[in-house]
């Protein structure tokens, strides 16, 4: 079956024509069919357009087609996809549809790849379970009773499963990461304007960045060659040229010189995951790298600068919504004030709602020096600590989340694993800088993630490093039971 | 007890751009409903804004025309407040880095010169346009939603209602000048609110002061500030207190009406948009926008004066506008007497567009026009009572004075001979009226020469006419 | 430790727009003590001379020449809309 295959076996298919677009296309679907029944990644499957974009791709002479030339895709449903639902996963956004492109999709298409659905996620991207979705719950292939983790749970429960071989999830506190490390996929959190974000739905405009989600990382390199770059659309945006990140999958790291932040695998990280992350650690130094610890200073602090920095940002960025041009409308509502109170609280969910009230919090006269102007000071000092470490280190090393996936329903209590997961994801987003995260063991069965992190528009680097791992280990091979029975 | 009247001005200009500030949708007055929008305009998820280089040159330049400071760093913040008009829910403006500050504009009034000082200049983007129907809705276009604005703010300087009009006067003058707005109030493009207090004469600190909205014309502003000054004046004498409010004047009665009471404060919630990066204004720059700004009013006015033996009152109301002062310029460089192009500007031209409710860009007439009408004047080719005929055909028809005065055989008779046939032939037939003028009737004479003048179709230089007539009565 | 009251939590979901029944407030009163306690921790550093970070990346001056482009269509903007007349978004005057 097709779907079980890699990215580059596809490719020769579909350049010998032995398998037509519109082929695979109708097996991705009919795989999500079948498979999402249990692991419910998608919000929508868009199987006419998907086969109307193949029948189209089918027709394309070879010199027009490129290395993702007809590949499956699923996009996290906070990211723009004209014509098609793009709900956040809200209530408030239950019936929204696009009249406009976003980048990210635009280029993906451009590419020659098809969208085949959305995915689910925290609702508004704030969580780290997907269980803050208003319309369904995700499970995680590798134990239907574990998460797959947050908010691009859907991306990464998709492409783990098998559904798809690539899916695009967005990253503002580690949202692309940890689902990532809990799914056992490869996942990308890109440097800050790396890829534009018009068309992703904001939550903290100055964190938020789109990220690829794959099984490999090479396929991950590819896709993010295709949607970085500038973008009129975007100002924040950054005009550097983007490499095709293939060439840097040399396999070479001899010399080398990685950090390891003494905090990354301190108190809360659960000691499976450690001892999984010192041999991945291990791998590297037999690869040739040279491995120093270092301190972190200011990362202790990352967990509360990013909830104030996020939630101030997303009280603004979420203000939009108040059920008058579009989204959420209460019927009946006698008057203007009741359409603003009753569409952006029966339309949002009660994390979402808490995030704002915090941010609007946080900007009120009164604690605005104190609370936001002071994270984002702290935020400068943060930043600078990396800046410190990148001096003298090509990457710093770590694992992605301190433990394995969550059991569905848990409420994480242990404030020590709340801390230390907050600490090794949220820095990155803060600093702007880019992390990419790829399976490095299991800890009571369930993937484990390492956290490769590298200086603004390093992304080659932090490919190169992770192939050169990926390489030298097995555990990219293994796949979720989830993902058997085809 | 006497009170000191204290007003600050806030102004709003639209800049004239192409596009919005902050998306690429048209920016133009008059499109309908809702159809110059762009996703970001209409705060979609997902859309972002982007910076309308123009926009921000016009706010340099007209911080510049008002002898501002210019940033050399600024950025954008959001200010949050929900409205139908604002889709956002936030505006996005400038709180603590304005494009400008530290300006003044001098101004005259009543006689004596003064100096407002201006505290900022910033950009922002305007809101939708919000209108109330009857059947409880309001009814939300976006087309200005977008519009690049500058809001200039005064200190609290202004201390009667003719400062204020002179104030809106001259900054109009200034603004129209750089070419960044029409300033049109009628369209919107330049709006204003006044805040104003009283204060007994030696007091030192401000009284509480109230906000003026809805004023539509700078008549409206004078009245408004007039009557509201009237209102607190009434208040503070029966030993009540001033309640810090927004009024918006009411046209017909001429009376200010309350809005609302400003209770809990507004929390604006600003924030540095990280959608926008920051904007570092070099020297460079700066200077390639200075050198885009023309000779300002009061530099036009100076010269009018000095150079051209203008007398004040021409030279001011001459660069009112920058249309006018140019056409007057240009007039003067074809040869035209600078005194009697200004009276014709000031006087024939004004009537004729005041009475066609037109714009001198809308007629035929050009400064080379008006100035062969002016040279024939001078030289004498033409009464003043035939300019006023030539001059109808110009601003109808547009061309050349000396052209349309020979074709239609419109030179001034100044031949004694011809003149002297005539009168012999007017005097032939009004025996009589001879006879009057000598038994002292003065008037006899009149008569006698608008005969004269009947008989060459006004075509008689009059003076002449006149002294002709008198001797040849005296052959008689 | 309680930092929030019913009526603080009532004050800032107004600026919010957020519907805060008493009930409602409690609830949100303790969520919002456990972030502020949290945030508490910010209060150890010295920031004094420490530059705010507003713009993670140092790019200045993204200007966009000014011209027109990617205009929205009306009718395509009007599907999203509730309530439109005229090709005008409708909204109810009256305030609350």
């Amino acid at each position: 079956m097709v779907v079980n295959k890699t990215a580059s076996e596809l490719q020769s298919l579909l350049h010998s024509r032995e398998l037509s677009v519109k082929e695979l296309t109708e097996a991705t679907l009919q795989t999500i069919e079948e498979k999402d029944k249990t692991i419910q990644a998608f919000l929508t499957v868009t199987g006419p357009e998907a086969i109307a974009a193949a029948e189209q791709l089918d027709n394309l002479p070879d010199d027009k087609r490129g290395s993702l030339f007809g590949m499956p895709i699923g996009i996290k449903d906070n990211i723009i996809t004209k014509g098609i639902k793009t709900t956040c996963a809200s209530k408030m956004l239950e019936n929204f549809v696009p009249v406009y492109e976003g980048t990210a999709t635009e280029r993906v298409k451009d590419s020659g790849m098809v969208v085949v659905g959305k995915l689910n996620m925290d609702e508004f991207a704030m969580g780290s379970t997907t269980e803050h979705s208003a319309f369904q719950i995700t499970r995680n292939p590798w134990n239907l009773d574990r998460v797959p983790g947050g908010s691009s749970g859907g991306s990464a429960a998709a492409v783990a499963a098998g559904e798809v071989l690539f899916s695009l999830g967005s990253d503002t506190g580690g949202s692309v990461r940890q689902p990532a490390a809990f799914c056992g996929v490869v996942g990308m959190k890109p440097t800050y304007g790396r890829v534009s974000r018009s068309g992703l739905v904001a939550f903290g405009s100055s964190l938020d960045q789109i990220g690829p989600i794959t099984t490999t990382v090479e396929d991950n390199a590819m896709l993010l060659s295709a949607i970085a770059g500038a973008d009129y659309r975007d100002a924040s945006a950054s005009e550097k040229p983007v490499p095709d990140f293939r060439n840097s999958l040399t396999g070479d790291i001899k010399g080398l010189k990685i950090a390891v932040p003494a905090r990354y695998l301190g108190e809360g990280v659960d000691p499976e995951v450690r001892e999984a992350v010192k041999k991945a650690i291990g791998v590297l130094e037999s690869l040739g790298a040279h491995v120093d610890e270092v301190d972190l200073h200011y990362s202790r602090y990352a967990a509360p600068t990013y909830y104030v920095i996020s939630s101030a940002e997303a009280s603004s960025n979420l203000a939009r919504f108040d059920g008058i041009r579009y989204g959420y409308h209460p019927a009946d509502a006698k008057n203007l004030n009741e359409i603003y109170l009753r569409s952006r609280s029966e339309g949002f969910g009660e994390e979402v709602r808490k995030r704002v009230l915090y941010g609007t919090y946080a900007l009120s006269a009164g604690h605005h020096e104190d609370l936001y102007e002071r994270a984002q000071k702290v935020r400068t000092l943060i930043a600078q600590d990396f800046q410190n470490v990148f001096k003298q280190y090509d990457v710093i090393v770590g694992p992605t989340s301190a433990t394995n996936a969550y059991k569905l329903g848990e409420t994480i209590k242990d404030p020590l694993t709340l801390y230390a997961n907050d600490l090794l994801t949220t820095p990155v987003n803060l600093a702007g800088i880019p992390a990419i995260s790829v399976p490095c063991g299991f800890a009571e069965g369930l993937p484990v993630g390492l956290q490769i992190i590298g200086n603004h528009f390093e992304e080659a680097m932090l490919y190169k490093v992770a192939h050169a791992y990926e390489q030298a280990t097995e555990f990219h091979k293994q796949t979720p039971p989830a993902r058997e029975g085809n | 007890m006497n009170f000191e009247t204290i007003v600050g001005l806030e102004v709003h200009v639209e800049l004239k751009t192409n596009t919005k500030i902050f998306s690429p949708a048209p920016a133009h007055f008059g499109a309908a409903p809702n159809m110059n929008i762009h996703p970001t305009d209409l705060a979609y998820p997902g859309t972002l804004p982007t910076m309308n280089k123009q926009a921000i040159d016009f706010g340099m330049k007209a911080s510049m025309a008002l002898n501002c400071d210019v940033a050399r760093v600024m950025n954008f913040d959001r200010k949050h407040y929900f409205y139908p008009d604002n889709p956002k829910a936030y505006q996005v403006s400038q709180d603590d880095r304005p494009v400008g500050a530290n300006g003044w504009i001098e101004i005259e009034v009543d006689g004596y010169k003064k100096k407002i000082r201006i505290e900022r200049v910033h950009l922002e983007e305007d809101a939708g346009k919000l209108t109330h129907s009857d059947n409880g809705y309001s009814l939300v276009d976006l087309n200005r939603q977008g519009t690049p604005l500058i809001e200039i703010v005064t200190e609290a300087d202004i201390r009667t209602p003719n400062e204020a009009y002179a104030f809106l006067e001259k900054l109009k003058a200034i603004i129209q000048y750089t070419g960044v707005s029409d300033v049109r109030m009628e369209e919107g493009s330049l709006r204003c609110d006044a805040n104003i207090s009283l204060r007994p004469y030696g007091q030192e600190e401000f009284g509480t002061k109230t906000e003026l909205k809805n004023l539509n014309s700078f008549n409206f502003v004078r009245r408004g500030i007039a009557n509201e000054v009237e209102r607190q004046e009434k208040l503070l004498l029966s030993g009540e207190k001033i309640v810090q409010q927004t009024r918006r004047y009411d046209e017909t009665t001429g009376q200010t009406v309350l809005m609302r009471i400003k209770g809990s404060a507004n929390d604006y919630r600003f924030i540095d948009d990280p959608d926008l990066p920051e904007i570092v204004i070099d020297e460079d720059w700066i200077e390639r926008v200075r050198a885009e700004i023309p000779e300002l009013p009061d530099a036009r006015k100076n010269r009018y004066v000095n150079e051209l033996d203008l007398p004040a009152y021409d030279a001011h109301v001459l660069t009112l506008t920058k249309e006018m002062s140019d056409f007057f310029d240009e007039t003067v460089k074809a040869g035209a007497d600078a005194k009697l192009a200004s009276n014709w500007l000031m006087g024939g031209v004004s009537e004729y567009l005041n009475a066609e409710g037109k714009e001198l860009k809308e007629t035929p007439i050009t400064p080379a026009g008006l100035a062969s009408l002016v040279k024939l004047i001078s030289d004498g080719t033409i009464s003043s009572k035939i300019a006023k005929k030539v001059f109808k055909e110009l601003a109808e028809n547009g061309g050349d004075a000396a052209v349309i005065v020979k074709e239609k055989g419109l030179v001034q008779i100044s031949d004694e001979g011809t003149l002297r046939k005539v009168i012999g032939e007017i005097l032939d037939a009004n025996e009589q009226s001879i006879e009057d003028y000598k038994n002292g009737k003065d008037r006899a004479v009149g008569f006698l020469v608008g005969q004269v003048m009947k008989a060459t179709k006004g075509q008689a230089n009059p003076p002449l006419v006149n002294k002709l007539l008198l001797d040849e009565i005296s052959k008689r | 430790m309680s930092n929030f009251t019913k009526e603080d939590i009532q004050y800032y979901a107004n600026f919010a727009r957020i519907d805060m029944p008493d009930a409602e407030a409690e609830k949100f009163a303790t969520r919002l003590d456990t972030l502020l306690e949290f945030s508490d921790r910010l209060k150890e550093l010295d920031t004094t001379d420490v530059e705010p970070m507003t713009h993670p990346l140092a790019i200045v001056n993204v200007l966009r020449e000014d011209t027109p482009e990617d205009i929205l269509d009306r009718d395509e903007m009007l599907k999203s809309v509730e309530d439109h007349e005229d090709g005008l978004i409708k909204v109810p005057n009256i305030l609350d």
